[in-house]
């Protein structure tokens, strides 16, 4: 079997789902200089409500795997959105013209808010993906790749180039823009930046939730605090590509995503044995590391002087 | 339209309108009249308040007191993105172009409130027939722009919204003297096509050279308001405004 192709595939199967998140952080940044460190738990709240309506609909409907899957994430998205229109609204909007630390530790509040109330609701137990989504596997010049992989990869994609035409090519995704590079004269022009900066968190959170029960799938399990670890990767991808760049988080993500997967691949031969592939997150903080010391505006942002 | 006739249309009545930031008072119980068809100027010294009265007229900074009334619709606490909707356009002070938007692009945002798509073309072509350059650079980036055509582009981009009153806060402010005068050609001009004007300018001898009427402001009050060929006779006006 081909190690590196093998690796390769399931770098940007993980990469896809870190640039869906890696979005959600990047768009908001890119409106309010804030980093929405709840966004994390955003995803994770996707993965369990779906979870939830998963597990009551299994053996008591007889329907296929993907459409209960299906209604999973249907009534996952319009949770999360509403909760990210929540956040939003009751977090930030109070401290729009607070200073910026003030944000970035109610995001982080709200962040641990979130993960009580899962472990509240959900328990501290892992919950269970059950098995009902086609396991069928295809070989691809040795190596392997899952349907769920494809899906996984496939929708993604669909959802980011879905996401760039709204914000290049709609009025929306216009006045979108030119919130996120003059709010004032945005407002000048007829926008309602309060509803602008609403419909960023929806639209993030959509998103967000369909990544949760993607990553939920994938792994087979969800749990309470899986949204701290899947958020911080996130953040990192949106870092590595630029942050407030949507192109930027996408490259992040999936870059982010190859390199934690080659690493886990290949830690065990260049250690000699001495570390295994369970240190795989060391490379995504690594990469942080890197970049924050090398180029800090990240590999497609601008370079920005620093701010008061 | 002729003048005396105009003066019977106030268009934009602001009424001992204040605005303090914090415990500072920038602008001090206001009384200003903008009647239909005229282009009005607003000088005075740096400081003196007139962007302040401005932001405050379009909703970008609150009013502490008075009220602003526009064809006897009250625009007194209104957020900017609504009074935009009543017809009042405003270029900001240093122009405000988004930089990382295409030229095009930035014209289309100014026509945001408006969805008759066939005459916001056709506006748009106008745009590019006033500004030439314009339409040369319509596909560029606005943050590649000279100042002027940046001044050019504002400009275009706050008459896409049809405006009946175009607020304009020093259009001059920064340009190489040719292009002050061009700036100022073309404010004349969209005067003529009708479209009212409450024009925010230190260069005074010019402001007072295109407008119908003005208003001096010093300290955040004002002081002087009469026909501008009358301010640009005032002794007062001429030591501390035109140097001499």
């Amino acid at each position: 079997m081909d190690i590196f192709l093998q690796q390769l595939i399931n770098g940007l199967v993980l990469g896809s789902v870190y640039a869906l998140v890696a979005l959600g952080y990047t768009m908001v940044y890119g409106i309010l200089e804030l980093i929405n460190f709840a966004h994390g738990e955003v995803t994770m709240i996707g993965a369990m409500v779906a979870l939830s309506v998963i597990g009551a609909l299994v053996g008591h409907v007889a329907l296929p795997g993907v459409v209960i899957v299906a209604m999973g994430v249907l009534v996952a998205v319009p949770v999360c959105m509403l909760l990210g229109f929540t956040i939003e609204r009751v977090a930030y909007r109070p401290l729009r013209h607070a200073p910026r630390l003030a944000p970035l530790i109610t995001a982080i509040g709200v962040s641990i808010l979130l993960q009580n109330l899962a472990m509240i609701i959900w328990g501290r137990e892992y919950v269970k993906f059950p098995p009902i989504l086609s396991s069928a596997t295809h070989q691809v010049a040795g190596a392997t790749i899952s349907d769920l992989q494809i899906f996984i990869l496939v929708l993604s994609l669909l959802i980011m180039a879905g996401l760039v035409a709204l914000v290049q090519k709609t009025k929306l995704g216009r006045a979108m823009r030119a919130t996120a590079q003059a709010p004032q004269v945005a407002a000048l022009m007829g926008v309602n930046v309060n509803s602008v900066i609403s419909l960023t968190f929806i639209i993030g959170s959509a998103i967000a939730a369909i990544a949760g029960v993607m990553v939920a799938a994938y792994y087979g399990l969800a749990h309470y605090y899986m949204g701290f670890m899947l958020g911080l990767k996130a953040f990192t991808a949106a870092v590595l590509g630029g942050i407030g760049n949507l192109a930027g988080a996408m490259l992040g993500g999936l870059l982010l995503g190859v390199i934690e997967s080659l690493g886990a691949g290949y830690i065990g031969d260049i250690t000699g044995g001495f570390m295994g592939s369970n240190y795989q997150d060391v490379f995504a903080f690594f990469v942080l590391i890197l970049v924050l010391v090398l180029r800090p505006s990240g590999l497609l942002g601008e370079q920005v002087g620093e701010r008061a | 339209m002729d003048l005396s006739e105009a003066l019977l249309a106030s268009l934009l009545e602001a009424r001992k309108l204040c605005v303090a930031y914090g415990g500072v008072k920038a602008v001090k119980r206001v009384d200003l009249d903008v009647n239909a068809g005229e282009l009005v100027c607003l000088i005075g010294a740096n400081g003196a308040g007139k962007t302040s009265l401005l932001k405050s007229l379009c909703g970008m900074v609150p009013a502490s007191g008075g009220t602003v009334h526009f064809r006897g619709a009250s625009l007194t606490h209104k957020p900017s993105h609504e009074i935009v909707r009543h017809g009042i356009a405003l270029v900001p002070e240093g122009r405000g172009v988004f930089s990382r938007m295409t030229v095009k692009e930035n014209l289309e945002m100014g026509a945001h409130i408006r969805h008759d798509r066939a005459a916001i073309a056709s506006d748009l072509d106008s745009v590019f027939t006033r500004f030439p350059r314009l339409k040369e650079r319509a596909a560029q980036k606005a943050g590649t722009l000279s100042g002027g055509e940046q001044q050019m582009l504002a400009i275009g981009r706050a008459l896409m919204s049809r405006p009946q009153l175009l607020l304009l806060d020093e259009p001059s402010m920064g340009l190489a003297p040719l292009m002050v005068q061009k700036i100022f050609e073309t404010i004349r001009e969209i005067s003529q096509q009708g479209v009212t004007i409450l024009l925010v300018e230190q260069n005074a001898k010019l402001a007072l050279e295109v407008s119908h009427r003005g208003y001096v402001m010093e300290s955040g009050e004002v002081t002087l308001a009469d026909e501008a060929r009358a301010l640009a006779s005032n002794p007062e006006v001429r030591r501390a405004y035109l140097g001499e």
